[in-house]
């Protein structure tokens, strides 16, 4: 008797699902890890987009329309990712998706837009998402590329041509090494060393001394908190004065709590965000970069983050395609994305092209140094 | 005979029920929740088979289901080798790799296997990571070709989903059958004592052992079918909780149950699904089921049912006697 009325129930709530759908809105799916190991990227995405929603809504909608943002949670888990992916492309009829939040979960959905020729705007960085560019396929996050490059500009004026890099053994730091690898000679730079540490570990003291015996000019270290902070910490002990770049991946206020004193006198590719108070007043991204901050931190009590950032650029980059070709086709949204040109984001400047479904570039980012425990931009 | 006969009518209709379902659930987004409910079904029966009949816990088997995931798509994809040839050697290494680790460890009495299976997940989870050229590492390994066997490309998700039915009725057959045979007895025997089925001359190590590898075999299945399904795959799905969500499974279908792992695993790997629109309060929702059935059910949800009809005939009898005065 129990189960048949847990039976009833679902059913019911199947059929009240199936119900819910009204037709004068424009309809854009999103897939988010709001839960699970990625929460840190998918809930300010999540809590951007629900901002976002009420805010177009409250200034009349998308061409006339009410704009319905249909979020799901994938729990950072690859099968419910496809599952929900599913869900809104099949069921819902959204006209363009935005996120997953990880590189994982992007890969795994790309080849059903591709079928059911409906678009998708990511918000994980990995270039596998983007090279070889998929028609359907876009992200919105800065590359590792674009953070190298920076890096790069910033040592070579400096005059530091032998490199030593140490990259943490998780897809980040493997992706960030990799371009490492493909970039730095190339350009220029010896690359006299090579180490890797585990995302776990708690000592570096031995990449770091092989390092110093290197004889690098300048260290490049990628990974995601909290081994760099160990880093850092470890070259204040060994007394390395080696130049220490870290990546973009620790742009957020934890590491520089987590690696205290040492942090001192780093220096990072960040994207703009963190440094909105700091940037000139003739920069495009500087009064966008300074609302969003204030109305989400008004909003939901809690520190603005880049992440939240590529939550706010998917949406906004669909709805602008949207709002170019007057139309909510999924063709021709497509088609307007590749069209959309000097697109002023949270991330950067966008511009999409038929080859570029990245849109930005090394300019994306500035350099910064931390300096009495805060953020400051490096001229 | 009558137990074949009876088991061949019940897998055949829930035969035609699968290949039904497309027509009454029109989207595609249901097939996938099915393939997906077929693919877990097929680890969870025998997965219940070692459990609910031998009495042994795997804490590994998501460790098999990857394992033979990633050598069919490695084998497939990296070297370019046939898809058919690649399944038959993903199904081939899951099922060698449980022979090794049954081997010392089912001679053992007690638990060792859960033991052996737990490390040996953990370290299947660490080398799918850290071997980043073989398999592409936590960002996960793309371009894996759908299933083409003897001139036939199962490129559509229908038919892909007929195929999976189709497995998993297969492995429903064989499992209903070797519970039925002089093995399935044997097993039996060796749940309820060992030292009791030892002394009536059964070789436990070797039965244990057998249906072990069976079981890994049933996972690797599972595991290559979906590799070819959705063509992308990563370490994250094979972890550590993926083998404790099969053996939840195991355990709210009913132990000792073949039909009951069916029910369990389609209903925990739809659950979710339907449980979509409680936004944000989804997961306690989840969790207020599993308990309620656990409480209320205590032997699954096969033993509920069976208990149900038990209590509906009970019923019924007076009223028959009633009509006989």
């Amino acid at each position: 008797m129990k189960l048949k009325g847990l039976v009833l129930a679902l059913a019911m709530a199947f059929l009240v699902s199936a119900c819910s759908t009204e037709p004068e809105s424009v309809k854009i799916g999103a897939v988010l890890s709001a839960t699970g190991p990625a929460s840190f990227l998918g809930e300010p995405e999540k809590n951007t987009m629900q901002m976002l929603q009420e805010e177009i809504n409250a200034k009349g909608g998308v061409l006339g329309k009410k704009l319905e943002i249909v979020i799901y949670d994938d729990e950072t888990d690859v099968n419910k990712c496809v599952l929900a992916a599913k869900k809104l492309l099949d069921k819902d009829g959204v006209v363009a998706v935005a996120g997953p939040s990880v590189s994982g979960n992007t890969l795994a959905i790309i080849k059903f837009f591709e079928e059911a020729k409906i678009p998708l705007v990511s918000c994980a960085a990995s270039e596998k998402i983007v090279t070889p560019v998929n028609a359907w396929v876009f992200n919105t996050p800065q590359l590792d590329r674009h953070a190298v490059t920076r890096i790069m500009l910033d040592a070579k004026a400096k005059g530091l041509n032998n490199i030593a890099i140490i990259t943490v053994s998780n897809g980040f730091g493997q992706s960030g090494r990799a371009v490492l690898q493909e970039l730095l000679p190339p350009n220029g730079f010896n690359l006299v060393a090579d180490e890797v540490y585990g995302p776990k570990d708690t000592d570096m003291t031995a990449q770091l001394t092989k390092i110093k015996a290197a004889g690098a000019d300048a260290i490049i270290c990628w990974g995601t908190n909290p081994g760099p902070a160990v880093v850092a910490r470890n070259r204040v002990q060994l007394g390395i004065d080696t130049p220490l770049y870290m990546s973009h991946g620790v742009a957020s206020k934890k590491f520089i709590e987590l690696a205290g004193p040492a942090a001192e006198g780093i220096m990072l590719p960040a994207g703009r965000l963190i440094v909105a108070d700091q940037i000139p007043d003739d920069n495009p991204q500087k009064p966008l970069l300074l609302s969003y901050a204030k109305a989400y931190t008004e909003k939901y009590n809690a520190p603005v983050s880049t992440f939240g950032g590529h939550g706010w650029d998917s949406i906004k980059l669909i709805v602008e395609a949207i709002n170019m070709g007057k139309s909510a086709k999924p063709a021709d949204i497509r088609d307007n994305l590749e069209k959309i040109k000097g697109f002023v984001g949270t991330g950067g400047v966008f511009n999409y092209s038929p080859e570029n479904h990245n849109g930005l570039d090394e300019n994306a980012f500035v350099m910064v140094v931390i300096k009495d425990g805060d953020w400051k931009i490096m001229d | 005979m009558q137990g074949l006969k009876k088991d061949l009518l019940l897998t055949g209709a829930f035969l035609s029920a699968l290949c039904l379902a497309p027509w009454v659930l029109p989207s595609g987004y249901y097939l996938t929740v099915l393939i997906m409910c077929c693919l877990n079904a097929m680890t969870v029966v025998g997965l219940n088979l070692l459990l609910g009949y031998a009495g042994q816990i795997s804490l590994g088997h998501a460790a098999f289901y990857g394992l033979a995931a990633y050598t069919t798509a490695i084998l497939t994809t990296t070297l370019g080798l046939p898809v058919a040839l690649g399944m038959l050697a993903g199904v081939g290494l899951a099922a060698l790799v449980a022979f090794v680790i049954g081997i010392p460890t089912l001679k053992l009495s007690g638990n060792y296997l859960a033991m052996a299976t737990l490390g040996f997940g953990v370290i299947v989870y660490i080398f799918l990571n850290e071997t980043v050229g073989l398999t592409g590492g936590p960002s996960g390994f793309t371009g894996i070709p759908r299933l083409n066997a003897a001139g036939l490309t199962l490129s559509s998700d229908r038919s892909y989903y007929y195929l999976t039915a189709a497995v998993l009725c297969a492995v429903v057959l064989l499992s209903l059958n070797l519970i039925r045979s002089r093995l399935g007895r044997a097993l039996r025997a060796l749940h309820t004592s060992e030292k009791a089925a030892q002394a009536v001359g059964i070789d436990i190590a070797r039965y244990k052992l057998f249906i072990f590898v069976l079981s890994a075999a049933f996972a690797g299945a599972a595991g290559v079918l979906y590799a070819h399904y959705l063509t992308f795959i990563a370490p994250s799905s094979f972890g550590f909780l993926f083998s404790v969500e099969l053996l939840v499974m195991v355990v709210l279908g009913g132990m000792a149950s073949v039909w009951g792992s069916v029910t369990g695993a389609f209903f925990l790997t739809a659950l979710p699904e339907f449980l979509r629109m409680f936004e944000n309060v989804e997961i306690i929702i989840y969790g207020a089921i599993l308990i309620l059935c656990m409480m209320f059910l205590p032997r699954g949800l096969a033993g509920g049912v069976s208990s149900l009809a038990v209590r509906l005939r009970g019923r019924a009898r007076p009223g028959e006697d009633d009509h006989a005065s």
